[in-house]
Parts: structure tokens; sequence; C-alpha cells
């Protein structure tokens, strides 16, 4: 009977209006790798901040044991000092400091104060040797490669002699024959130093080659949790239990009226790298979107889909573009978003509020702000017109608020989503680029963004829809591209595809070979 | 209900800022025993104030562009002082014309600083600094190291005149300049009006309407306060020029951030520069703008600033930066960029002016002067921080609760 390291019971966690985990129960024995999976907004990373201390104790319900004894962390400095190590999905390195000084900051190798340079470079040695690195511990972090970042921060941890490792989507912006090393080092360091580990990932066959069980969360609960020890259990296994019900269920259905006539089209787009301008972004895509059609991008991240919307969407991203853009058969020069706006075209950002609202700003000023010629005259705002006008949307999208003056940072994930895209059917598109446009959202705020998106294209509008969630696409879309390092590797006609076809189709382009 | 309390609570930094302005002002008139509202201190206090009135509305666009300030200023006040009082003094040019010219060379000195903040991405800090030496190095060249004065009465009358009266001896309820008076009761009488009217129409149209209580009390306490300061300056020698001059600049500024797109893509700029970019925000074109307008109005106040010194001084304008920037803080701007009115930094500057006003006529040092300035600074700029936090007397709880609010979205 294996020795339970961890042990978290009833984990109820609230944010206001939004109830982020109920009733989570999840179990870790010393010595596995344990998967913690479920789709965007169930719960993981919330899950992982309670066992962290990130989310303190007493703002949330439920009781956490580690070693058998029960944690009530105050802070990530609470977990640490009980070797509970989590790495975040963005890296956590200092680029203009050295290997070594990364390894062991806050942990310094000192005496009173004074830090021990040769004692500080050869235990980073050591520890990158168990890592297998072969790196110069006086190398500035900005020098070697993500892949090596990831180790880098692996060996951090076993320096702190970690005793539960958490891993949060490791392998996300890692190649396939990188993230294979990093898997293969997780179950090396199982094997020979007895590492516990937490993994959790979209990857559901990185997850099948290297967990020993996996626990499955949805919408906040734990569904199940399955045994891997033969690595036996199938992704389509696992994706039944994230998903749960029937598809149909989770999407609105709409009335295909897919027009004959091609809305807009790409052709043969290529784009370079904002700063390392030697770099391919996007490798000659070619694309078009018929009247009234829902076509989907699925890639995973770092596939250069974001990059594609943004540079087609007036060069608002990369360098040295280049392609036709043509709508409504007319090719179209578009050299800045200003241009692009004017074209009636529109980009959601998958960032709403690093790049997509000004978070300070009413509901209403967010809402107006892509077309202020639609609310004014001569560079005159007509402010009473402005305020029906957000009023309009406000009751037509449904956005939870007493008062369209509300500053938008006050309302929940949900509501800010939908002021996002309510500023973009202000703007009046023809086309419509929506880059994971349910991210953070909760199921019922999803159904609802599903269905303001329905209405759109029932409209006669088109929508190029961005995601990597594959049920999500497989659930919204009428055609899907399948993107990968920059390149459309694949097409398929909503009824043709499968989550199997499509995941095939990445994992052949990755091996070398030419898929679909 | 609702909305007219998120419309309080948004501007609640601005009126605890306009109830300490007049609590200020009631502490000095019962500190100074009067001296401070009387009818001469008043008109005083309007000149020595104008100039940080004009550049701190210039300094607003500039920090509402995203926390970024313009040290050049009290440089750029120097300089075009410099070139005023050269090409009217030494070289006898017309004072219209060279007036002018000056306001020209702000606008160059603009395009300068503007291209490498906006075009070249040069952190503003470092441009103005540089600019800051510069300008100043540049009053010492045009200047030679001398002082330039008088200037000729035609110049300044821009600045340190009043405005002529034609009813002179009529002393309307005892007062020696009638004009005055009539001044302000017509700006109070329109102020009404152009209110009433604006409110009528919006209900006529069916849209959600203010109180009617908010609209009277804001009408009672505006409307006497405007008569009661055009009387008081009826007491003395009626309405200064340099009134005129920073009601222009008031009106115009105010008008342009809250009534026009481009004032509201400034405070999109400065709110959220990526998102205003990707809602086809013409960035760097308002960023450069701010800065050129950040001179232009800089050379206004050098005119104003050279014809109240009645000379051209290599010294002028120092520290004139800090007067300005301090205005806008106090008034309710936000360091990070994005908020910000322009009757919030007219009621920055003027809670400092009084303060210097009422310190000096106490007879206390300029050296304790600036210790009180520079606490009171931090003060309200403190309160404003805690207030956001809620949580002002929990300070080491903070850091936790900030983290945990940006998690919880990525969750």
């Amino acid at each position: 009977m294996a020795k339970k390291l961890l042990e978290m019971r009833s984990i109820t966690k609230k944010f206001p209006g939004v109830k982020a985990l109920d009733n989570v129960n999840i179990t870790v024995n010393e010595g596995e790798i344990h998967a913690v999976v479920g789709e965007n907004g169930a719960g993981k990373t919330t899950l992982m901040n309670v066992l962290s201390g990130v989310h303190p104790y007493g703002s949330y319900s439920g009781d956490v044991f580690f070693d058998g004894q029960p944690c009530r962390h105050q802070g990530i400095k609470d977990s640490e000092r009980l070797g509970i190590v989590i790495i975040h999905q963005e890296l956590a390195l200092v680029p203009y400091l050295s290997i070594g000084e990364n390894m062991f900051l806050g942990n310094e190798q000192q005496k009173r104060g004074r830090i021990n340079w040769h004692q500080t470079h050869q235990k980073a040695e050591e520890y990158m040797r168990i890592v297998g690195l072969r790196e110069d511990p006086r190398t500035l972090v900005k020098d070697i490669s993500v892949s090596k970042q990831q180790l880098i921060e692996i060996a951090k941890a076993l320096a702190k002699s970690v005793r539960l490792l958490i891993l949060d989507e490791p392998t996300s912006s890692l190649n396939e024959g990188d993230s294979r090393n990093v898997l293969d080092l997780l179950l090396r360091l199982q094997r020979e130093q007895g590492v516990t580990s937490i993994i959790i990932s979209h990857k559901l066959d990185e997850i099948a080659y290297c967990a020993d069980r996996i626990t499955i969360l949805r919408d906040g609960s734990t569904v199940e949790t399955l045994d891997n020890e033969g690595n036996e259990v199938s992704e389509a296994r696992i994706v039944k239990g994230m998903v749960g019900r029937e598809m149909t269920k989770r999407y609105p259905s709409r009335s295909r009226m897919i027009q004959d006539d091609i809305a807009f089209e790409v052709k043969g787009f290529t784009v370079y790298h904002e700063l390392f301008t030697e770099r391919k972004v996007v490798d000659n895509v070619s694309l078009k979107l018929h009247k009234g059609e829902v076509v989907g991008i699925y890639g995973l991240i770092g596939a250069g889909r974001t990059e594609l919307a943004m540079s087609i969407f007036g060069q608002a991203y990369g360098t040295k573009a280049a392609g036709t853009v043509i709508k409504d058969g007319v090719s179209l020069e578009l050299n800045s978003v200003p241009d692009a706006i004017q074209a009636n075209l529109a980009y959601v950002t998958e960032d709403r509020k690093g790049s997509g609202l000004i978070l300070n700003n009413s509901i209403m000023h967010n809402l107006t702000l892509p077309r202020m010629d639609f609310v004014s005259e001569n560079g005159r705002i007509d402010k009473d017109l402005e305020r029906k006008t957000a009023d309009h949307y406000r009751e037509s999208l449904g956005i939870k608020t007493p008062t369209v003056e509300q500053q938008v940072e006050n309302l929940s994930g949900g509501n800010q989503q939908k002021v996002l895209l309510g500023k973009w059917i202000f703007s009046q598109p023809d086309v419509l680029i929506l880059d994971e446009p349910t991210r953070g959202v909760d199921v019922g705020a999803k159904y609802e963004i599903y269905q303001i998106i329905n209405d759109l294209v029932e409209e006669g509008k088109s929508a190029l829809f961005i995601s990597s969630e594959l049920t999500e696409i497989l659930g919204m879309c009428d055609r899907i591209y399948v993107m990968n390092k920059g390149k459309i590797i694949g097409e398929f006609p909503a009824h043709e595809a499968t989550q199997e076809i499509i995941m095939n189709c990445i994992m052949q382009e990755s091996k070398g070979e030419i898929g679909a | 209900m609702n909305s007219l309390r998120t419309t309080f609570r948004n501007n609640l930094k601005q009126y605890m800022m306009l109830f300490a302005l007049v609590a200020i002002v009631i502490a000095f008139q019962i500190l100074t025993k009067g001296v401070l509202l009387k009818p001469m201190n008043v008109s005083n206090l309007i000149f020595q104030n104008a100039y940080v009135v004009i550049l701190a509305v210039g300094m607003l666009l500039c920090i509402l562009t995203g926390g970024n300030i313009d040290l050049s200023v009290g440089s750029v006040v120097a300089l075009v002082g410099a070139f005023a009082g050269t090409f009217i003094i030494t070289w006898g040019w017309n004072p219209h014309l060279s007036i002018l010219l000056c306001l020209g060379i702000g606008i160059l000195i603009g395009v300068w600083q503007g291209f490498w903040i906006a075009y070249m991405r040069i952190p503003a800090f470092i441009v103005t600094l540089s600019g800051m030496l510069v300008f100043r190095g540049l009053t010492l060249i045009v200047l030679n190291g001398l002082t330039l004065a008088p200037f000729p009465s035609g110049y300044l009358a821009y600045s340190t005149g009043f405005v002529p009266d034609p009813f002179a001896g009529l002393e309307l309820f005892g007062v020696r300049n009638t004009t005055s008076l009539l001044v302000g009761i017509l700006i109070a009488v329109v102020y009404c009006v152009i209110q009433v009217m604006g409110y009528l129409g919006r209900k006529n149209k069916g849209y959600a309407v203010e109180s009617l209580w908010t609209l009277i009390l804001k009408m009672a306490v505006i409307s006497p306060a405007v008569i009661w300061l055009f009387y008081i300056l009826a007491s003395y020698r009626g309405i200064p020029m340099v009134l005129i001059i920073v009601g222009i600049v008031l009106l115009v500024y105010s008008y342009f951030t809250s009534h026009t797109v481009m004032g509201r893509h400034l405070y999109a700029l400065g709110g959220n520069e990526k998102a205003a970019r990707l809602s086809g925000v013409k960035t760097n074109r308002l960023l450069f703008l701010a800065y050129v307008n950040m001179a232009f109005l800089a050379a206004v106040a050098g005119i104003v600033f050279a014809a109240r010194l009645n000379s051209a001084s290599p010294q002028a304008g120092q520290s004139f930066e800090l007067d300005a920037i301090g205005s806008c803080f106090l008034g309710g701007a936000s360091a990070y960029g994005g908020v910000g009115t322009v009757g919030g930094t007219l009621i920055g500057a003027l809670f400092m002016g009084v303060l210097n006003n009422g310190m000096s006529i106490m007879g206390i040092s300029s050296n304790v002067q600036q210790v009180v300035k520079g606490l009171v600074l931090l003060a309200a700029v403190a309160v404003d921080a805690m207030s956001k936090n809620k949580l002002p007397f929990n300070l080491p709880r903070f850091g936790k609760k900030s983290l945990e609010g940006q998690q919880s979205v990525e969750s």
C-alpha cells in the first residue's frame, strides 16, 4: 500500500460570482506521477494555488494534509518549506541573471549575507547534471533556449530539496522532441530520486504516457481518478471524463446558412517574428471564409495562430508581413489597425486584460472605443447617443451590471468577455476574428458567448474561430483548419473531423511527415 | 440611484480634494486674519498661479498618456522668455508678432521631444531630463547669462494688465469695477442655462438623467462661487488679463478631454496602450501630440511669466515642472496614466497656490514651506492609494491580496 503524501479533502473555493472549486478531493501517493486534467476553467490552477498557498488558508474551505500533517499555508513560503514546489506555465526565471544565480534565487548559497560563488556554481553544475544539462552556470538565462530553461526550473526545484513537484503545463511552449525530454526526465527522477510530481497538461498523449494516476476535474469538481499503472488509459477515456456530457448540449445549435460567396480570403500570408526578424512565425498561410460560416483554426500554443490573426488585422503583429488579403472580392491594403477596422474587420484578442479592455474605464467607454466615429460628429462625442448605444449592448448581450458607467475591472470574467465581444460587435464587422473567445470563462457564460457568435453568423457575418480547446472547435465550427509551426497542415469539414483525426494530423506533421 | 453612487465614487477623489481646498482656504482665512481673501490678495493669487495652472493642464495630458511626465517645462518657460526678451527688448520687434513667434518656438521644441518619446520610444523621463538641461543651457546662451528688462507695456498687457472697465464710475453694489461684477453674473447665468438645457434635452430624448437635486445642488454651489469671485475682483482692479488666458485654456482642454474623440483616445492610451492600439487608436501620434501640446502650453506660460517678472531672466521657471506635476497628482491623476481631469488639476493647482500664499502671508520661512508642500503631496497620493486598496491599516496583507486578485482570473 503506497503512502499518501498529499491529501486534499472537500476543497471549495469561491471567487466573486464564480465557484472555482466545488468539493474537490485528490490524493497523491509518495513516488507517483499524478496528472490533473480538465478543460480551461475546470479549476486546475486554482487547486494548485490552494495547495501552494497563493490562496491562503481561510480563503477556501476544506482540508489539506501533507505527509499526514494538516497544512494551513499563508503564502508560498509556507508550502516551499514543506518541499512543495510549483513550476508555472510562464517560467519564473530572471533573464539577465546567470543560471547559477537563478537556481539559488531566494535560496542563496551564502554565509552571513555573503554569497559563496564557488559553491553556487559547483552545486548548479551538480543539479544540472541530474536533469541532463551541460551548461556553464555563468551563462545568462536569456541566452539559452526555452526547453533548457524549463529544465533549469526543474533543477532549481531539486535544489530546494523538493518533495512534491508541481508542473503547470510544462510542455505548452515546447516542441514534440523537447516535450518528450521533459517527460522522460520526470520519469527518471521518479525512478532514481523518488520525486513525487503533479503534472497539469492539456496534452492528453503526454499524460497517458507518463502518469500513474489521473484525476479529472470538470467545472470545479472532481469527476474521477483513473488508474494508469500499465499506461492503458486511452485518450478518449480521459476526454469522456473531461467533457462528460453529450457534446450537443454544450453548444447551441444554429441554422446553417452558409452562402456560396467568399467573404474573406487570405493568400500566401507570411509573417516574421517581431524581435527575431529572421524567424518565420506564419508561413505561407492561405484560408478562406464564406458568408455565414464559422471557420476554426486549431493548433497547439505556439503554432502561430494569434500571430496570424493579429498580422491580418492591420499588421498589429510581426514584421515583413507579405501576402494578399481579399474581402468581398477586393484586395485590401491593411497597413494599420484603423485600416482594418475601416474595412469592417474585427479582432477579439485572446488576452482581454492585457490587450483587450481598458480596465479602469467604464463599460460604455470600452464599448464605443473601436468606432468612436459612430457616436461622434466632427470629433465631438455625442454623449447621449453613446450612452444609449452602450445600454443597448448591455441589454442585448446580457452584461450583468446596474449601469454602463461601471468600471470594467469590477466585472466578472464572463461579463468582461461580453464587453470585449460587444465592443467588436458594435464596430459592425463583416468578418470577426475570435481568438480564444471563451478563455477563463465559466460554462454558463461560454454557452451565452457561443449563442452570440451564432446570432452574428446567422446575420450573414463570418467568424474565424481560434481556440486551443478541441472540443469547442468541433462543437462550433463549420470547417476547421489545423495549424502547426506557422503552417496550415490540414483542412476538414466539421462532419469529417474528430478529435483523433486532428490530433493525428498534428502528430504526423511534427514527426516530419506530410500529414492529411 | 445606483448610477449616481457610481458617479460619486468615481469622482470621490476629486470631491475630497475640493473639500480639502475649501477647508484650507477657510483655515488660512482665519490664520491670516482675513488677509487671504482680501481683493488684492486674490488678484495676487491669480497672478502667482496662472502659469502653474497652464503648465499643469499640459502636464495632465502627458500624465494621461501613461504616467509620463515632462521635466523640461521649467527650462522651456525660461527659453521662451529669453526669446521674447531678445526679440522685443534687444531687437525691438513688434510684441504681438514676437509672441506668435515664441509660441511657434514652443511647438518646435515639442516636436523635437515628442519625436524621441513617441516614435523612437525613448522614455519620456530621459528625453525631458535631457531637455531640461539643453533648454536651460540654450537660455543662458541666448541671454548671455544676463537678465533683460523691462518689457514695453504692449507686451505686459497680455499678462499683468486688467480688462478695461467701460462702466467706470458706475459703482454697482458699491464695487469699483462694475464690468467685473457683470461678467461674473453673466458667466453664472450662462452656466445655469447650459446645465438646465442639457438636463431638459436629455429628459426629452428619454435618456437616463441625473437627479434634479444633484443638478440644483451643483448650480447652487457653483454659481454663487463664480459671482463671489468676480465680486472680490471687482472690489480691486477688475479682471486680470491672465485670468482670461487661464480661463480659455481650462475651457478648451476640459472640453477636449471630456467631449472629443481624441480626448477619449488619450484616456484609452493611458489606461491600456495595447488595447488602445488594437482598437484603432493611433497611439504614437497621440503621444507625440501630447508632448507638442505640452511645449506649446509651456511657451504660453513662458510668455505669461516673463510679463509678470517684467524681465527675461536665465533663472526663470526653475522647479516649475514640480509644481505642475504636483498639481496633477493632487488633483487625482493616476501615476500610471488614464485617470485624471482638468477640473481636478485646477483644484490641485489652487490647493498648492493657497498653501504657498497662505504660509507666505503668515511669515513662515520658505524652508519650512517646502517641507509642508512635500508632505502634503505624499499624503494626498497615499490617501488615494490606501482608499483604493481598502486596507489602510493592515498593510502587510496587501501583497497577498493583490496576488490573489491576479490569480483569480487565470484559474
